[in-house]
């Protein structure tokens, strides 16, 4: 019992990551109708979003370190820790948390910038160019954080009241045995209120029920001269934030690195593919099904009745599911099948 | 003219033709020193410089050791030329290195990422020998990139001295005539580890391995399972883990109800800092097992890693090859030329790296030429000292280096932002050595 509650919460925790990718693909493959590329590239970008409020928050003065006596050798203090003491050491720690104060802005103009400058001269295109035009931009968005950044993976940690373990175990009259990490924990339930806030936005606002009509009916919708194309290129902006969101409060679990969007990119079109093409919620649920999937495949007990099982589970499962149910978990008729 | 005279004059022309041949080539085979000079590949002899290549992951799960192993390559080419400090020149013997590069020629060099892949690793290296000419190729800090580019130093006849590789097969199984390596090894992890971990630890332990799949992961989990296992601690569980897996979790959640009480990470680079980073997340070094504290182990440790690794690597036992903080001169020396250099003291990949290259340029002015052969011979079954690892010798069966090995432990309270591994033990050649036999393998033929 407690090795199946450690892989659901394992599973749990990178089902949200999944998810929150899977949501912003299928919010712009839904709107827009773009196969957006470059997403997993977004993700990252999130992640650097973390890394830059870090370097800011540690901006320091120089000072020379006399226990180095081989070499001239400097060591850093932060200007808030000279200004502020303990309070400045406190606020550089939540470095990652208030990250996201810089990411929602960056990413949402870096949203806009990208549908307005490349992506809406692709519309009209086969989806073979909109690939090969989002692949390229991802290269380029990689290439742009290694020359700035260094190819090499920068730590960035969680605040110290949550980079130990909960004892989850006590909490549900299991073993102690179950501990996981705290980051972990918090990671899910921010994905859980970040897909919330979204399809909140989409059912409850006008904006969001103009943007859900013009998924449905784009032209229709137009003819009442609401300018959806506007519309849309917000949404391309949300989903951006979406991503950006996801990356940089991942980044104490994955230390960021240039390369680290690719490895989500290819997950989270299969999980788009399962959820179903141009669903949200086939997107979410997909999202979490396979990061748990994959999470019960690790396990030790599987992988010695099936070797390797646990790389390629997400696959097997998504041929499973498009033999029986070609447009996915929750796709719509339509879509993609022209 | 009838058949006979044709076939006369056939004759002659042919008789003439050799006995021209011969005449041309007698003075060079007879008064030319170095006569196998015009026959080898990339023979720099009628140039004014040499060209070696440096072969590094700037990309990929061990970039940062490859950033510092360019760094190295290029402080050595610097000292080499006569440029610099001199660095560790000067406390190297027996040397006949000049300080005017090598053979009287200027070092010049190309630089490659091998992206921490076998094949990126063996296309850049092959590059460099065909396009850029190099007469050696050095780097590398991957064990897979290691065999694969010592088997295309065998195949084009080029000199390749390894960089930072840690798996056993890189002298055993696929040791190579053409292949040299100065950094230890898993096998000599494992001997200098365990009576450690036995006074750290006690016999009586359940051990989990986690490890890198692929070559390095294997021979290191086989030989650190080999060395505990006989101080009579029981293995539970060896899982592989993929190169580069970024998120270990699903790997680690496993380890928490599996009984056991050790996990030993057979992992490096960035792979290593997130899975020990993700193991003290997961709470594992909190915890109590078998009426024992739970214990995290990191057969081969850097100082790169434990930088990445933060907090985590605290407290946290591995061997190394060499360390920065040695007391001896030549490291002394090292770290300052290197620190003055680049504001940080080298890491070991820097180290092993630079170490190569002098002693490639060394033993190219031992055998008075750069024809690979010769200078393969002059390499093989040297012994000096003075580079910062104690009296070492290239063992001439199997190309590897013999010398101290050191075990490490992640400072508690670093005085310094360098400062994060101290020295625990320096254990003696005598013990970490092993029978040339072991593993297998042949060097393969001198001429390529």
């Amino acid at each position: 019992m407690d090795a199946v509650v450690l892989q659901l919460l394992n599973g749990l925790d990178k089902g949200g990551a999944y998810a929150l990718i899977a949501l912003g693909l299928t919010l712009i493959f839904g709107t827009l109708g773009v196969v957006n590329f470059a997403h997993g590239a977004l993700f990252m970008i999130g992640g650097f979003c973390a890394v830059t409020m870090q370097k800011l928050l540690t901006l320091s003065k120089k000072v020379k370190d006399e226990s180095v006596t081989f070499f001239d050798s400097y060591t850093e203090v932060p200007y808030l820790r000279l200004w502020l003491g303990d309070a400045g050491e406190r606020i550089i720690d939540y470095a990652v948390p208030l990250s996201i104060l810089l990411a929602i802005p960056v990413m949402l103009l870096l949203g806009v910038a990208i549908e307005r400058g490349l992506i809406r001269h692709f519309y009209r295109r086969p989806h073979a160019d909109q690939i090969l035009v989002t692949f390229g931009l991802a290269i380029v968005l990689q290439e742009i954080v290694k020359a700035s950044f260094g190819a090499n993976p920068i730590p960035t940690p969680a605040p110290a009241i949550v980079a130990g373990s909960a004892a989850v175990g006590s909490w549900i009259g299991l073993s102690d045995v179950v501990s996981y990490p705290w980051w972990r924990l918090v990671y899910f339930l921010f994905s859980l209120a970040v897909i919330g806030a979204v399809f909140a936005f989409l059912r409850f606002t006008t904006f969001g029920m103009v943007v859900r009509a013009g998924m449905r009916d784009r032209e229709t919708v137009g003819l009442f001269g609401i300018d959806i194309e506007r519309r849309f290129t917000i949404v391309f902006g949300i989903a951006v934030v979406v991503a950006g969101l996801a990356g940089a409060m991942y980044t104490p679990i994955l230390s960021p690195d240039y390369h680290m969007g690719m490895e989500f990119l290819v997950l989270s079109f299969v999980v788009v593919v399962v959820g179903g093409m141009g669903s949200l919620e086939g997107a979410v649920a997909a999202g979490f099904l396979l990061g748990i999937l994959q999470s019960f495949a690790s396990m030790n007990e599987v992988k010695s009745l099936i070797p390797g099982i646990d790389q390629i589970i997400i696959y097997m499962v998504a041929v499973a599911i498009l033999l029986v149910r070609p447009r996915g978990l929750m796709g719509r008729t339509g879509v993609m099948e022209t | 003219m009838s058949a006979f005279d044709e076939d006369n004059d056939r004759r002659k022309v042919l008789k003439a033709g050799l006995a021209l041949g011969a005449g041309l080539a007698a003075p060079s085979l007879i008064y030319t020193r170095n006569a196998w000079a015009a026959n080898f590949r990339n023979d720099p002899t009628a140039k004014k410089t040499v060209m070696l290549g440096f072969n590094v992951p700037l990309t990929g799960a061990y970039a940062d050791e490859g950033a510092d192993e360019l760094r190295a390559f290029k402080l050595a080419v610097k000292h080499l030329n006569g440029e610099g400090d001199g660095g560790m020149m000067k406390t190297f013997k027996p040397s006949k290195l000049t300080g005017k590069g090598i053979l009287g020629k200027k070092v010049e060099y190309v630089s490659g990422d091998d992206q921490t892949k076998a094949d990126a690793a063996r296309a850049s290296a092959k590059r460099m020998i065909e396009k850029d000419g190099v007469i050696m190729f050095s780097g590398g800090s991957s064990s897979a990139t290691a065999v694969a580019c010592q088997a295309l130093a065998q195949e084009m006849g080029i000199v390749f001295m390894n960089g930072l590789t840690h798996s056993n097969d890189t002298t055993m199984k696929d040791r190579r005539r053409y292949g040299f390596r100065h950094f230890f090894n898993a096998y000599m992890s494992g001997q200098a580890l365990a009576p450690i971990l036995k006074d750290e630890f006690g016999r009586d332990r359940q051990a989990y391995h986690l490890t890198a799949d692929y070559t390095w992961g294997w021979t290191q989990e086989e030989s650190i399972k080999a060395a505990t296992e006989k101080l009579g601690w029981k293995t539970v569980k060896a899982v592989r883990t993929p190169l580069g897996a970024g998120d270990f979790s699903q790997y680690l959640t496993p380890v928490l109800n599996s009984g056991a009480d050790i996990l030993i990470l057979n992992h490096y680079g960035k792979d290593m800092v997130n899975s020990l980073t993700q193991a003290v997340q997961f709470g594992m070094r909190d915890k109590q097992v078998n009426g024992k504290r739970f214990e995290i182990v990191v057969p081969l440790y850097s100082r790169l890693m434990v930088q990445g690794a933060g907090e985590a690597a605290k407290g946290i036992l591995g061997t190394a090859n060499w360390h920065w903080t040695l007391e001896d001169e030549a490291t002394k020396v090292f770290a300052k030329s290197f620190g003055n250099e680049y504001g940080a003291p080298p890491s070991q990949a820097a180290h092993t790296c630079y170490v190569q290259a002098l002693l490639y340029a060394n033993a190219c002015e031992m055998a008075g030429t750069f024809y690979p052969p010769e200078v393969i011979k002059a390499l093989e079954g040297f012994k000096f000292d003075g580079m910062g690892n104690g009296p070492t010798e290239y063992r001439a069966g199997d190309h590897q280096c013999f010398k101290e090995v050191l075990v490490m432990r992640g400072v508690q309270k670093p005085s310094n932002k360098f400062s994060l591994l101290e020295v625990v033990k320096v254990v003696p050649r005598s013990q970490v050595e092993y029978p040339v036999t072991m593993g297998g393998g042949e060097l393969g033929p001198y001429k390529a």
